[in-house]
């Protein structure tokens, strides 16, 4: 059986949902194995170990890993796959940065971003903003994949009896510091984890009326906050906001496209939403040919009233 | 200092790209193609580091067929110096361009590289880590702003939670992300200029890279389809269908 090895994302207190879904795809492969790169992180690998299916984990802790430095975790990762099969990472900012590192020093080839599991060596992934799903078998001797989070169940961080081993290694590469973090305190739910997610468009005109407008509603919902690339571009709000090809990819149960016409990149983004709702005064924006639920409105009156009778 | 852009030729960003009905890739015949949105970005980027005094020289390079000299002349007609086209009509995976790039890099010597952090075709984001990776370099990926003091470059990255920023020895890779800057469009003056700046032709073999693939296609097919749903008259209407999804 072919044995994977998972990386595991965290911020060294926690495991990162994320990862869940990568552990998921990982199970399909083979045996599952972990390895958590961190400094002072053993409670995470405590945590990861519980994770339902898995095998080992491997604790890797040392200054020089705190901030998932590429330049340090790669040749670390690239130790481990002398005995593991397949390399799996979590297609987040950070999976991102670090797999190709990682397949090319290995001289593999990555598959990015995998939706399904169709053989030991053959994964659906998608191509052009999503508009193309591309079935894809590698050749290469080990593989490296990342995984799409919304394209594969959760695994169950209970009922796990995995067993933690320390391991030494992570030297400094001596090419990269990490300078600082400015990570935006949000008392909203997380995109990629949020059940409903109420998103705005360039329509909102500007950042004060973005958040007069979107803001009320989201949180009478209790929801997450996204965006289009359009008012991520205007300045609206914060990158961290857009959902789309190039931003996040989110798949909440409920998802309110308030003033989006619906370009291709922003639907690649929220296509797969379990029940999509939209409200725009364009009758003809693309967005209503996806939404389960349309209102020909003008926001600024329609969001109003309906933050006021929920 | 010199910089390597990296460019490629792919579907222009306003197309939508159509699956072939037989399953084997999207329909490019007779479709408008320009540079990868990613890509130019890097060139503005290497532009503005050479307006600042900081580069001397930007070389832009391109793998592709013949076709993607226009995406360079583009690239000369924007700012760039010389340009280097690797000609090959097979699709290169982005590990084998990563190698060409290492190659050329060999050559160059340049202090930086920038390029796109993905291509909108194979949305791949890896060419970059890859080059990081095989010329022994830190990266700086989805970069939102490059500063570039002495002998290393600050690079702030657009990550899942916000900002982060690291500090990378030279020479680095750095690819971009959208709010690095807004490319610039060339002038008339300018495009015509581009036409007599130098533009050298390469093959992959004339750097010893062998562009077989090491994935192999089996079906494309077009995503499940989303159907319409229905349209609501008022917002009382939309409340009473919330209610029904439970959320209200």
């Amino acid at each position: 059986m072919a044995k994977t090895l998972v990386w595991v994302e965290h911020d060294n207190t926690q495991v990162k949902d994320a990862t869940l879904a990568a552990v998921t795809a990982a199970s399909q492969l083979g045996e599952v194995h972990l390895l958590v790169a961190g400094s002072g992180c053993a409670a995470v690998a405590e945590s990861a170990a519980k994770i339902a299916g898995v095998g080992k984990v491997h604790l890797a802790d040392n200054a020089t890993l705190k901030d998932a430095l590429p330049e340090n975790v790669a040749p670390l990762i690239v130790e481990f796959m002398g005995h593991h099969d397949a390399f799996v990472a979590p297609a987040t900012s950070n999976g991102k940065n670090i797999a190709p590192r990682v397949a090319a020093l290995l001289d593999v080839m990555q598959l990015s971003d995998v939706l399904s599991v169709e053989g030991p060596k053959t994964f659906t992934r998608p191509t052009y903003a999503g508009n193309a799903i591309a079935t894809v078998e590698s050749s290469d001797a080990k593989l490296v994949i990342t995984v799409r989070g919304t394209a594969f169940a959760k695994a169950k961080t209970s009922g796990g009896s995995g067993t933690v081993e320390a391991v030494s290694g992570g030297a400094d590469a001596g090419l990269s510091s990490f300078v600082g973090a400015e990570i935006a305190k949000n008392e909203r739910p997380e995109l990629t984890s949020a059940k409903i997610i109420v998103s705005g468009g360039r329509a909102l005109k500007d950042a004060d009326t973005f958040q007069q407008v979107i803001f009320p509603l989201a949180d009478k919902l209790g929801a997450g906050v996204g965006a289009s690339r359009a008012a991520v571009d205007a300045g609206y709000v914060p990158n961290d906001y857009q959902v789309g090809q190039t931003g996040k990819i989110v798949a909440p149960e409920v998802y309110i496209a308030v003033g989006i016409s619906g370009a291709i990149q922003h639907l690649a983004g929220m296509k797969d939403s379990k029940t999509i709702i939209a409200i725009n005064k364009d009758e003809d924006a693309p967005i209503f040919q996806v939404a389960d639920i349309g209102l020909v409105a003008d926001l600024f009156n329609a969001v109003p009233e309906l933050t006021g009778k929920l | 200092m010199k910089i390597l852009v990296p460019v490629k030729r792919v579907i222009d960003y306003n197309v939508k790209p159509r699956v072939k009905a037989d399953g084997t890739g999207v329909d490019l015949a007779n479709v408008k193609m320009s540079m990868n949105p990613f890509d130019e970005i890097a060139v503005e980027e290497a532009i503005r580091l050479k307006e600042k005094g900081v580069a001397t020289e930007i070389v832009a390079v391109s793998v592709g067929p013949a076709k993607a000299q226009e995406t360079l002349r583009t690239a000369l007609a924007m700012g760039a110096d010389r340009a280097i086209l690797v000609q090959t009509d097979d699709e290169v995976e982005p590990l084998a361009v990563a190698k060409i790039l290492k190659a050329i890099a060999e050559v160059e010597q340049p202090g930086l590289v920038i390029l796109g952090k993905q291509a909108i075709d194979d949305d791949s984001n890896q060419t970059g880590q890859m080059l990081a990776a095989l010329m022994g370099c830190p990266q700086g990926t989805f970069a939102s702003a490059v500063a570039v003091d002495g002998d290393a470059v600050t690079v702030t990255r657009e990550v899942d939670g916000g900002l982060e920023t690291v500090k990378l020895a030279l020479p680095a890779i750095v690819t971009t992300d959208l709010r690095l800057n807004e490319p610039r469009y060339a002038s008339l003056p300018n495009i015509m200029k581009a036409k007599s700046k130098p533009l050298a032709t390469k093959s992959p073999a004339d750097y010893g890279v062998d562009t077989a693939p090491r994935l192999k296609t089996l079906k494309v097919s077009e995503p499940p389809v989303r159907s319409a749903g229905i349209k609501v008259a008022d917002v009382d209407a939309l409340v009473a269908k919330l209610k029904e999804l439970g959320i209200a």
